[in-house]
């Protein structure tokens, strides 16, 4: 632990830029959200507060079309990606064993290769195969990114679970399926619930790979975000993307919570 | 040792990621990169058994009415605006990123986890509608033009998006966490008594920061740049949104042949080239400090 007096601290200009750098983050966001509540049709120029664009994106079919496919991609994305993984991180934290290198790169692709690469690849796979594009090509290609999402909090938390709990549990008479479901399971649910919550985010957030593999009628969130934006800029994006934010940050600090491992 | 019921479970877990990764990640790439030698249909898609290095010839020449190659630049301004812009954002990230980093790994504890938390939140959101929140602040008329306007310092519009100059504040604001994580986990096992030690043998703060510190620190600095280099160079919507149709990388240009340009074998070399790029960037950061980046 570093001591208050530390002279390393008087490092001119560390703390400053530290600053400067959260105010950089945050600013834009902070921005965003307050506009999002400006009553003025210009959507930069402030002249008082309102809910009326809120109610506005509410009312918009178009959006709420958008939202429901996001929400069944999500969804769907979520469950089948976390108990992938969920059962990839068991195996993986038992032992070395021949094929776990190429696992863990493979685990490793979707967050390393640059996304217009991976969503070109996707396409280019679902077209060569004649699948149609649309919500299930969307799902399939959510289901491949979300996987390392979820599977890393879980693995983390497999990571600090002492293997003799499940030894006990053996001798004490249990079944495998017995100890995994009352020891081991328990144990490693705030890393599942987290690394499921991360999922959804990630999904829900996604507009590159979408762009690619969706067809006309799979159109998500951010896609139909993107479209607008591309029009102009409008109260109804402000106050949409504000909703897209504060969803996402909620998530965040939730999973935070919940997949915090215990001290 | 080895039991083969053991063997078998292990395999039968492995088996749903094992094989949705191959099957929708691995084939896909490489379907890829068959692709990009093929012909192109007239109407998008491929000719699939007419092989040809057409779409790797066209990046550097353009052929001439009587068939023959000239030189063409266009492509390679491209390649050269991503790599300067990438790279910018990469070292301006890097100069934000470490003093942000150190001082978060100075804290307490408590502390940490909040900072680490705060930086993680913007990690996790919509990049899009973030990237969208940059329109608002740096249009004509929108809060900095307007804000200088009003402290007397703007003479005239602020004229920065749709500019690359937009394109680059855009990917620093973007990719500043992915520099502060990785730097901060290498600093988190960081033994600062070694600090103190450097000091009592008399090594100035500088020293002791440059001989002790940067070299804990560099693992997470290399990784960062990874992490900060790769995105930025595939970025699409990014350019797209702030920097309008006059700074166009990469991603643009890919995302053209999927659209308009109706080329999809030149799109799949293009997108295979920064795959070829990013694998060996991988490998050597991995024979480099033996881990993958980022853990």
């Amino acid at each position: 632990m570093p001591s208050i007096e530390n002279r390393l601290w008087r490092f001119h200009g560390v703390a400053p830029t530290a600053w400067l750098a959260f105010v950089y983050l945050y600013l834009p966001i902070v921005i965003l959200v307050v506009l999002s509540f400006n009553a003025n049709k210009v959507a930069t120029l402030w002249t008082g507060f309102s809910f009326d664009w809120y109610l506005r994106v509410l009312e918009n079919d178009n959006i709420l079309r958008a939202t429901r496919n996001s929400l069944v991609v999500a969804t769907g994305a979520t469950v089948v990606s976390t108990f992938f993984a969920t059962l990839a991180a068991l195996a993986m934290a038992s032992g070395p064993f021949r094929g776990k290198g190429v696992m863990n790169a493979m685990l490793g692709l979707p967050l390393l290769v640059p996304e217009i690469v991976t969503a070109v690849a996707s396409l280019l796979f679902f077209l060569a195969l004649g699948l149609e594009l649309g919500l299930t090509t969307v799902l399939i290609a959510h289901i491949v990114f979300c996987l390392p999402f979820a599977y890393l909090p879980i693995r983390a938390r497999l990571e600090g679970l002492d293997p003799r709990l499940a030894e006990a549990a053996a001798d004490l008479y249990a079944s495998r399926w017995q100890a995994f479901r009352r020891v081991t399971l328990p144990l490693i649910l705030p890393g599942v619930v987290s690394g499921a919550m991360l999922a959804f985010i990630v999904s829900l957030d996604d507009f590159v790979i979408t762009f690619f593999v969706a067809g006309a009628g799979a159109t998500t969130l951010p896609v139909y975000i993107f479209g607008l934006i591309r029009m102009g800029i409008t109260p109804e994006v402000n106050a949409i993307s504000a909703l897209l934010l504060m969803v996402s940050i909620a998530f965040v600090v939730l999973s935070y919570r919940v997949g915090r491992r215990p001290s | 040792m080895r039991d083969p019921r053991t063997v078998l479970r292990r395999a039968l877990l492995l088996a749903p990621t094992g094989l949705t990764l191959f099957v929708f990640m691995v084939i896909p790439m490489g379907l890829m990169g068959w692709m990009s030698v093929l012909e192109p249909d007239t109407y998008g898609g491929v000719r699939w058994h007419a092989l040809s290095l057409d779409a790797y010839v066209q990046f550097w020449y353009e052929r001439d009415l009587d068939d023959s190659l000239i030189l063409n630049t266009a492509y390679m301004e491209i390649f050269l605006r991503s790599f300067l812009l990438a790279g910018f954002a990469t070292l301006a990230t890097l100069v934000l990123g470490f003093p942000t980093a150190l001082y978060i790994a100075l804290q307490d504890e408590r502390t940490r986890q909040r900072l680490i938390l705060l930086i993680s939140i913007p990690f996790w959101t919509n990049l899009l509608v973030r990237t969208y929140a940059w329109m608002l602040l740096l249009r004509n008329g929108g809060l900095i033009d307007s804000g200088l306007g009003a402290l007397g310092l703007g003479s005239g519009a602020l004229d920065v998006l749709y500019t690359p100059t937009a394109v680059a504040i855009g990917f620093v604001y973007s990719f500043l966490p992915f520099m502060v994580l990785p730097i901060y986990t290498s600093l988190e096992k960081m033994d600062w008594r070694l600090v103190e030690a450097a000091f009592d043998l008399g090594a100035n703060r500088w020293t002791a920061l440059r001989r002790v510190v940067l070299p804990m620190a560099l693992p997470g600095i290399a990784a960062g740049c990874l992490l900060v280099f790769i995105p930025a160079l595939g970025s699409y919507y990014i350019p797209e949104l702030l920097g309008g149709g006059k700074s166009l990388m990469i991603g643009n240009l890919i995302q053209n042949q999927f659209g308009t340009a109706r080329n999809w074998p030149f799109g799949a070399a293009l997108s295979f080239t920064l795959l070829a790029l990013v694998l060996l960037a991988m490998i050597v950061y991995t024979r480099r400090f033996r881990q993958a980046p980022g853990e």
